[in-house]
């Protein structure tokens, strides 16, 4: 598993307003790439074309090529249920289905798209929360409700929810912004995991934990409000964070930038 | 009143941050109410005033004159007007529960009289007005068999409209659905049932029967339910349908087995809240159902009858017999009404989010 993901000339618009302009750049498979940038860049729309969430919002639409493997996510005869059930998603604050109890909520993709071997639901349900280092916290609570969990918690259950369809990505953004800093490093240790096994795209305004996990990084940044957000520069990790090419960015990553 | 134990608290001289107040006595309300009415009625035999409402109404402006008049000279005009306006909202709710609680006792006390088995048991089968006896099988059976066959039909369309309108609805098409919902939630119940008696009943030829009166019926619970099940799916989170699409589900599904479970209990209560109003639907049911002394349990042929139905055939005949049927019965379906609302209660509070 893990896929290699190519954007080409990928432009985004919400109804009228272009929100990012003219993005390429390629996402190494079993890496964890790191988009980072101010408030309204763009960034999360980016990563939200990578698995076609970003059509979801009324009048939003995209133009330009994401490729997953070579193949065109928004190529002719692409459906977008089967695009997400390869590119997997985590989002910003923790949204476990508040009806379902813990074991539910894990493998609600696979009992919601028709999978009734209990056996192999079991089985998931242990790797998936294993995966996601949940395990041990909830092995003897399986049954209760999934929101009576901590935040922290929640998150982790959130991304036990999204490997247990078992993607080929891992689309994740800001998932640590709702969580304290204990939380945050269970959650970073997991990604460091989860790197041996899916190509991992994660948005974060924490440019600390930018450095801490991913192994490359994309900076996005925007002129003016109301003009459309732009990559600035992709590179190493170790690169934008201690040589970068552009002024832009070496300001941004110093904190000398809004 | 002090202890050894407890020492009062050292105020010395000013305080100087002006953080403490002075406040009256916890018993103050109670002892300035017990005053006023008291005095209330002192002005009431002294005074040629003969109405019993006006000692309550006295009672109540003098207690608010001499709470605020007390509470101004002790706790000062901020606390004044704050006790000022809590008297004002606790007359509000005790106004508000009068008509509750006057229907209540009087259909009590005057329906109780033939609440017996046998009113439970017989029909109206050869009893006239001046008679003794008589029952109310026939209309339960006609009312539950029409409130049935009314929400078998009505809750899904109802439901599966809400839907549309919330999830898959944009532009022009949800906007004018919407607006002929509002336009049916405003239509007077006898225009549905008129509706039903020339279309169903005379044009096509139907006949009057339970059926008719469901789809009166039918034409009445669409709005309400379309409503609050619209209110309640768009309480629902953004990001619970977003998840159920990042895991890779249809968004039919997503719909199905997370908007709408975690809506649930909202629409529930909507539901009952329409049935319990339709139960108790007159005009169109007559019209529609037309009434019968006899037992008809097929409510797709042939006249029926049902619990407002009675109530209003038995309330217009001037026998003390027949009155005391239509204060029975009214009874009844105030219980049946109450333990429709009951059992909804329970169930909302049963699935509500955790």
């Amino acid at each position: 598993m893990a896929t290699r993901i190519d954007v080409n000339g990928l432009t985004a618009y919400y109804g009228k307003f272009k929100a990012v302009a003219d993005v390429n750049l390629t996402i190494e498979p079993k890496n964890v790439t790191a988009f980072i940038g101010p408030s309204g860049c763009g960034k999360s729309t980016v990563l939200r074309t990578l698995n076609r969430m970003h059509e979801v919002l009324p009048n939003a639409r995209v133009e330009g090529e994401v490729l997953l493997d070579g193949e065109d996510l928004y190529g002719p005869g692409m459906d977008p249920v089967n695009v997400r059930r390869t590119v997997g998603m985590v989002f910003q604050r923790p949204n476990p289905f508040p009806t379902m109890s813990i074991r539910e909520n894990v493998i609600a993709g696979l009992k919601l798209n028709g999978v009734r071997n209990k056996a192999l639901l079991d089985e998931r349900v242990e790797e998936s929360l294993r995966g996601a280092n949940l395990w041990e916290e909830v092995k003897d609570r399986l049954n209760r409700p999934g929101a009576g969990l901590s935040g922290g918690q929640q998150q982790r259950l959130c991304i036990a929810r999204a490997i247990a369809v078992e993607p080929q990505v891992l689309l994740m953004d800001e998932p640590c912004s709702a969580l304290d800093p204990i939380s945050t490093l269970a959650i970073e240790d997991l990604i460091t995991k989860l790197k041996s096994s899916f190509t991992i795209v994660i948005v974060t305004h924490n440019m600390q934990q930018a450095s801490r996990v991913s192994d490359s990084t994309a900076f996005f940044s925007l002129e003016k409000t109301g003009d459309p957000g732009r990559l600035v520069e992709f590179d190493k990790t170790s690169k934008i964070f201690s040589n970068p090419t552009e002024k832009r960015t070496e300001d941004y990553v110093s904190g000398r930038f809004g | 009143m002090s202890t050894a134990t407890a020492p009062e608290p050292v105020v010395t001289g000013e305080d100087r941050l002006n953080l403490r107040g002075q406040t009256l006595p916890r018993w103050t309300p109670l002892a300035v109410a017990a005053g006023s009415v008291v005095l209330a009625l002192l002005i009431y035999f002294v005074t040629p005033v003969d109405s019993e409402i006006q000692i309550v109404l006295m009672a109540a402006i003098l207690f608010l004159i001499a709470m605020s008049a007390a509470s101004t000279v002790v706790e000062g005009a901020r606390r004044a007007r704050d006790r000022f306006a809590t008297t004002l909202v606790y007359t509000a709710f005790l106004l508000a529960l009068i008509p509750l609680v006057a229907v209540l006792v009087s259909v009590i006390s005057k329906g109780a009289k033939r609440l017996d088995l046998d009113f439970f048991t017989h029909s109206m089968n050869n009893i006239g007005a001046r008679d003794a006896g008589g029952g109310i099988y026939h209309a339960i059976i006609g009312t539950v068999e029409q409130v049935v066959i009314a929400s078998a039909i009505a809750v899904p369309f109802g439901l599966l409209v809400a839907i549309y309108l919330v999830e898959y609805g944009q532009g022009r098409i949800s906007r004018v659905i919407s607006f002929f919902v509002d336009v049916l939630t405003g239509l007077p119940s006898i225009i549905a049932g008129l509706f039903v008696l020339s279309f169903w009943v005379l044009a096509l030829g139907f006949g009057f029967s339970g059926f008719a009166g469901a789809l009166a019926l039918v034409v009445l619970m669409i709005p309400t339910v379309v409503r609050s099940s619209e209110e309640m799916l768009k309480l629902v989170p953004n990001e619970l349908r977003e998840a159920g699409y990042a895991l890779g589900v249809a968004k039919w599904r997503t719909i199905l087995k997370v908007v709408v479970p975690t809506a649930l209990p909202g629409i529930v209560t909507g539901v009952m809240l329409a049935v319990a109003r339709v139960s108790g639907e007159t005009a169109p049911v007559l019209l529609t159902v037309f009434g019968t002394n006899l037992i008809n349990s097929n409510p797709f042929s042939g006249e029926q009858s049902s619990l407002p139905l009675y109530i209003y055939s038995q309330a217009g005949q001037p026998q003390q017999f027949a009155i005391d049927r239509a204060w029975a019965a009214a009874l009844v379906l105030i219980i049946i009404i109450m333990l429709l609302n009951l059992i909804a209660r329970l169930f909302a509070g049963r699935n509500r989010l955790k």
